[in-house]
């Protein structure tokens, strides 16, 4: 049984491994943090401009369609039909009036509401639904849906606080600081890791991973630990906001950034635009990453822009669903600079390849040692508390912290 | 065959055994002067969308690429196995030809297991470079776009 004495300290320094492996977890996780009161990037308004359009998305492993009505109202429902549990929109976006099962026809609106089924009435008066079955009993399951700045959320609990609130101020922030400037969408990255999504989670709250199993960010000088910047988080901790600025105001970042060659030791690109950052707004934060709980990323590095939704697939196995964004007024050349330093991020980008593999050995090796635990203690044990330095693992604690009340496991003192 | 055919189906052939050697410098040198590499998924080239899993619009940014490839990734150890099929002549004139050529590519780890890593369609455009061609345009189309775990060595 999972209870609060499965954490050996109260302040998440150490996380047993069977967290990242245990089938019961999934299941628990399932019903508390998915469907639980917790908001989830579902896509972007952008998406789905048109009466009509939808697309498919997830709130964990769930299936889900966002549509815009004819009245161009977006609406949010699970994709499984109420019949016989078939999925029952199969195309991942489109154009529709209704969404059709082909197993057995049932036939659903714009907003989810069923509409129509075959042989309501029987065949030649013989068979048929009875009198007290009624089609509003039997519509798909309704996602609420909120959105900031055209970005889409989706919650499947009743119980969840306001998006607004959800967010907290630091996110909004950072939502805003990206997204009030209109996006349009560049393409799409999806990739499978053969590990826990949580581990996904703890990767983006930990800023010091980058410039140590990312060469790339050392070698060519786009992120140097000495770098100014921090990581804030929600009064829960459960969200975390990391960023970096371009300027350390040393002659290393000037270098790096912006004139000529950028080198080390020697060692140079030929194609110096992939790592220069071209100021998108009046500040000279160069990397920015937003990591939402449980499941949601949104991704600065240079000019790169990206949403990142985590789609778990069982406790070992989850698929990044990467969305790669410009804005509307890019010019060319800008949009052009946008699509080559798409080579940054993604399952081949030069800074994030290396999490897929580190997320797979770490599952791997972790399998056999579920009552091992991991070690987070880098900037202090303790409290958890915002850092105004980057070398630190204080988040990834925030983000277990949470993880722990919504699993109704905290342990007995624990940190909050 | 065509001297065409046969020249682009011995190019084909070098291509995959290069890569799964890791030559990646002779690799290069399958490619012309002036050239561009780009892997996209084949989802978002049915919806339009200009992004690519790898995007090098110039010869630069290819070798790059490689550089950082070899000095600054790190990736799942393993072994590439490319299955390239009948490339098919799509387009012929006097500075080259188009082609199109259905791919795999398999992946065997460290103990020996092997999984289908990627497959789709190669749409090349190959310069005239004496009897021979010279890749002067590559553009891998991946069916497979779900990338698994990562893609680091070249398609």
């Amino acid at each position: 049984m999972l209870d609060s004495s499965v954490w050996p300290t109260n302040d998440y320094s150490r996380v047993p491994y069977r967290f990242y492996h245990d089938p019961s977890i999934y299941e628990l996780e399932r019903e508390r943090v998915f469907k639980g009161p917790s908001w989830t990037l579902i896509g972007l308004e952008v998406e789905i401009p048109n009466p009509g359009d939808f697309r498919a998305s997830y709130i964990g492993d769930e299936p889900i369609i966002i549509h815009r009505d004819e009245h161009g109202k977006i609406h949010g429902f699970v994709n499984r039909c109420a019949h016989r549990g078939a999925i029952v929109r199969r195309e991942l976006q489109g154009n529709a009036k209704d969404h059709v099962c082909i197993y057995h026809q049932w036939c659903y609106g714009q907003d989810g509401g069923l509409v129509g089924v075959p042989f309501r009435r029987g065949l030649k008066g013989k068979g048929g639904y009875g009198k007290d079955f009624d089609t509003k009993n039997h519509g798909l399951r309704k996602v609420r849906i909120d959105s900031i700045d055209g970005v889409l959320f989706g919650t499947l609990s009743d119980k969840a606080e306001p998006l607004n609130e959800y967010l907290g101020e630091a996110m909004l922030g950072f939502m805003s600081r990206v997204f009030r400037r209109p996006v349009e969408v560049l393409g799409y990255h999806r990739q499978r890791i053969r590990g826990n999504w949580k581990g996904f989670a703890e990767n983006t709250r930990d800023n010091y991973h980058a410039s140590l199993l990312h060469d790339f960010f050392r070698t060519f000088g786009l992120d140097r630990p000495t770098q100014v910047g921090g990581a804030t988080m929600d009064k829960r901790h459960r969200h975390c906001v990391t960023w970096g600025r371009m300027e350390s105001g040393n002659d290393a970042a000037k270098e790096a950034y912006g004139k000529e060659q950028v080198a080390s030791a020697g060692i140079q690109l030929q194609e110096n635009s992939m790592v220069k950052y071209i100021p998108d707004r009046n500040d000279d934060i160069s990397i920015a990453i937003g990591s939402l709980f449980p499941s949601s990323f949104f991704i600065q590095i240079s000019n790169s822009l990206a949403t990142r939704q985590i789609r778990p697939r069982g406790p070992g196995e989850f698929e990044v669903f990467q969305t790669l964004l410009g804005y509307q007024d890019d010019t060319p050349e800008m949009r052009q600079h946008r699509l080559r330093q798409a080579n940054l991020v993604g399952p081949a980008g030069f800074v994030s390849m290396e999490d897929g593999e580190a997320i797979e050995i770490v599952q791997r090796a972790t399998k056999p040692a579920p009552n091992d635990a991991q070690v987070l203690e880098l900037g202090g044990k303790g409290a958890i508390q915002d850092c105004d330095f980057r070398i630190n693992d204080v988040p990834v604690r925030g983000f277990w912290s949470y993880y722990a009340e919504l699993l109704g496991i905290e342990p007995p003192d624990g940190v909050r | 065959m065509s001297a065409d055919l046969i020249a682009a189906c011995d190019l084909l052939a070098r291509y995959g055994a290069l890569v799964d050697s890791a030559q990646y410098d002779e690799w290069l040198d399958l490619f012309s002067k002036r050239c561009s590499y780009y892997v996209k998924p084949r989802e978002n080239h049915e919806l339009g969308l200009p992004a690519g899993l790898i995007y090098c619009d110039s010869r630069a940014m290819l070798e790059d690429r490689i550089l950082a490839l070899r000095i600054a990734s790190k990736y799942n150890p393993h072994n590439d196995r490319h299955i390239i099929g009948l490339p098919r002549i799509i387009a012929n004139g006097p500075e080259g030809i188009s082609i199109e050529a259905p791919f795999a590519v398999y992946q065997t780890e460290l103990e020996g297991d092997t999984r289908l890593f990627a497959t789709g369609l190669y749409c090349d455009r190959l310069e005239r470079s004496g009897e021979t061609f010279k890749i002067s345009e590559k553009l891998v189309r991946v069916d497979s776009f779900a990338i698994q775990t990562l893609l680091a060595t070249p398609l």
